[in-house]
């Protein structure tokens, strides 16, 4: 798939969290995924299909109890990022991974101005003096477009969009090698949206930074990711580069989605939306989560989970219509 | 000519705040004919949300004449007003907090029938419970459950049955889908269409996504700070946008395909704040296009042919200005 660097390899990763009296919810099932250098990995899917979990996996923020990371390596810059101690993790995060939450609301702190919480990062990854930090934290608002005479503002005396910068120049502030970015713009107007990628793809060009973006919407992915993983219910159900998953969708379920969303380009009459419900998360249904749901059920789907496929170089997909000796 | 439903005349919703008056709907025009779906397109603040409640006098307006049917609602008293709420109905943006968490299912749905005294027979009621359920593709057997035990879809359909109930003429869909995934929102769009075309309903739908505004609606009306900038059939303005803002905001729309590639029009800055805005356009600082005529006269919503209403002082002769 690539001829870049690997930067980061994901394999065969599992995390459940154990749910007193619910049993067992399986957020993570033998994800396979990798990131090369430079590259943006788009992470598709519904509510509840495992998104933030793998990000927080990555980032070991997973909160244990209820979650555990049953089984899998995180290889990072070579290193498997699972066996690493607190404090080796500590100097990783922030520092060569970060991450953008959702809501620039809550993930400032509303009583320290902006300029003070992208030098705290600063301080605490890098040897700099209190000065040379405040410095470098107006050096990053000036790149995300806010004049530096504001950093010692207050969160609150900024707009959403503005709030959103100010997050992303913490994120960036040490120059990570990755960013995750979990539905950076999901709560942001589609004017400031627009705004806020283009400022992100270019930092990420400027700093060489790989990236892997949590996002629902397919329509942000074919603007900013090179490669896609669609997931379903704890597991990623196809995986390949952005060109492959837009012109030859394979999964049902990612027909699916793009039979559900209306395309500002097109005129459709109606939407081909996907039957059913997302399953309960504990009580997920046998052999391939999708089946009852799917337009191609075939009577081996309730029995057998499907394998993760390579259907063609670099394409993957899990899905039991696709594997061979089936049928 | 088609029947006029609704018709909507210089009106005003101004809030009094402490920081001055707050121009949230600031003299819109428009008119629904019956059968139609009307889009209200627009981004946090714009007053698309508040321009809904307004017409439903579930605000009351400031100033401007709300016509339904022929008749100026804004002169009805109480009594009035509660007959004509049977043929105008809401459905809100959020299924989990404008659903009361202690009513079941089908005390939710009946309750429009109970206050308006529709049945008196209890078995009466409950069949047209059924009834209301069936249409909106919610099983008979969740009739005794309760909103926290449903999924966000299932709950918007809750509150879809309940606005049916009455038999209304006019729904107002105030961001129906917003907060739901696309395979679920999807379902919803489907079945909501099905049912303008059974019951022959009007539509104002609400709401930012534009993609979806689209796919729904016959005509689109885009608003700015309180202003109808641009009001057309749907068609054209996604093929021909006349207002800069409407150029702006269909440019940012994330397609998701990768064989279309449009110039991106990136805005500056931020939406400007709606207490006591100043004279002339509301776009202007914003604009590309601006000239000084747009800093001193506000553009009025104007003909612009083909029954397209556009707000800009340069329509169809834009000229980039700035930079």
């Amino acid at each position: 798939m690539d001829n870049k660097k690997k930067l980061i390899e994901i394999k065969d990763l599992t995390i459940h969290f154990i749910v007193e009296g619910e049993g067992i919810v399986r957020a993570v099932e033998d994800m396979n995924l990798e990131i090369g250098k430079g590259e943006t990995l788009g992470l598709v899917g519904e509510t509840g299909a495992g998104k933030t979990t793998t990000a927080l996996g990555i980032m070991q923020l997973v909160p244990n109890p209820p979650g555990k990371i049953v089984s899998g390596e995180i290889i990072f810059e070579g290193e498997n990022l699972l066996t690493k101690s607190p404090a080796e993790l500590r100097k990783v995060r922030g520092n060569k991974i970060s991450m953008i939450f959702q809501d620039p609301m809550t993930s400032l702190n509303p009583v320290m101005t902006v300029g003070d919480q992208i030098a705290e990062v600063v301080k605490l990854h890098q040897k700099v003096n209190a000065a040379q930090a405040i410095e470098r934290a107006k050096e990053m608002l000036e790149k995300v477009g806010i004049p530096p005479d504001r950093s010692k503002e207050y969160p609150h005396q900024f707009s959403g969009g503005m709030r959103q910068r100010v997050v992303i120049a913490i994120a960036l502030a040490c120059n990570p090698t990755l960013l995750i970015a979990d539905e950076p713009t999901t709560a942001l107007d589609v004017t400031i949206q627009a705004q806020v990628l283009t400022l992100m793809k270019n930092l990420k060009e400027e700093f060489e930074t790989s990236m892997l973006l949590i996002t629902h919407d397919l329509g942000v992915v074919a603007e900013v990711c090179d490669k896609v993983a669609i997931m379903y219910a704890g597991n990623v159900i196809e995986y390949t580069d952005k060109k492959r998953l837009f012109t030859e969708p394979k999964h049902p379920y990612t027909l699916g989605l793009f039979g559900s969303i209306p395309d500002a380009e097109e005129d459709e009459e109606r939407l081909n939306p996907i039957k059913g419900l997302m399953p309960d998360p504990t009580n997920v249904p046998s052999g391939c989560p999708f089946h009852p749901r799917c337009p191609k059920v075939m009577s081996i789907c309730s029995e057998r989970k499907p394998n993760n496929t390579e259907i063609e170089l670099g394409h993957f997909v899990k899905c039991l219509l696709f594997e061979e000796g089936v049928k | 000519m088609q029947e006029r439903l609704l018709e909507v005349r210089n009106l005003k919703k101004y809030f009094s705040t402490k920081k001055g008056l707050l121009h949230a709907v600031d003299d819109v025009n428009f008119f629904i004919n019956k059968g139609e779906t009307l889009g209200l397109a627009g981004e946090s603040g714009c007053g698309k949300s508040t321009t809904g409640r307004v017409v439903l006098r579930l605000l009351e307006a400031t100033e401007g004449e709300i016509i339904f049917e022929g008749k100026d609602i804004r002169a009805f008293n109480k009594d009035q007003m509660r007959v004509m709420r049977k043929e105008m109905q809401i459905v809100f943006q959020d299924p989990f907090a404008s659903l009361n968490p202690r009513l079941s299912v089908s005390e939710i749905i009946a309750e429009p029938l109970v206050v308006n005294k529709v049945y008196k027979d209890k078995i009466e009621m409950r069949k047209h419970v059924s009834k209301l359920m069936e249409t909106v593709g919610l099983a008979e057997r969740l009739i005794n459950t309760y909103p926290h035990e449903l999924d966000g879809g299932r709950r918007q359909r809750i509150g879809i049955a309940r606005a049916l109930a009455l038999n209304p003429k006019f729904i107002v869909q105030d961001e129906p889908v917003s907060a739901l995934d696309v395979s679920i929102q999807a379902q919803i769009l489907n079945l909501m269409d099905d049912l303008q075309k059974e019951f022959g309903l009007t539509y104002m739908f609400i709401s930012h996504d534009l993609s979806v505004v689209k796919h729904v609606s016959d005509r689109i009306a885009v608003m700015y700070l309180g202003k109808i900038v641009e009001l057309s059939d749907y068609t054209s303005m996604f093929k021909d946008p006349k207002h800069p803002y409407t150029q702006a905001l269909l440019s940012a729309i994330p397609v998701p395909r990768i064989d279309v590639t449009r110039e991106r029009i990136i805005l500056e800055g931020d939406v400007p704040s709606p207490i006591n805005p100043p004279e002339g356009c509301r776009f202007y600082g914003r604009c590309r296009y601006r000239q000084d005529i747009c800093k001193e006269q506000t553009p009025e919503l104007k003909d612009v042919g083909d029954l397209r209403f556009v707000a800009c002082h340069f329509t169809n002769n834009l000229k980039e200005t700035s930079k």
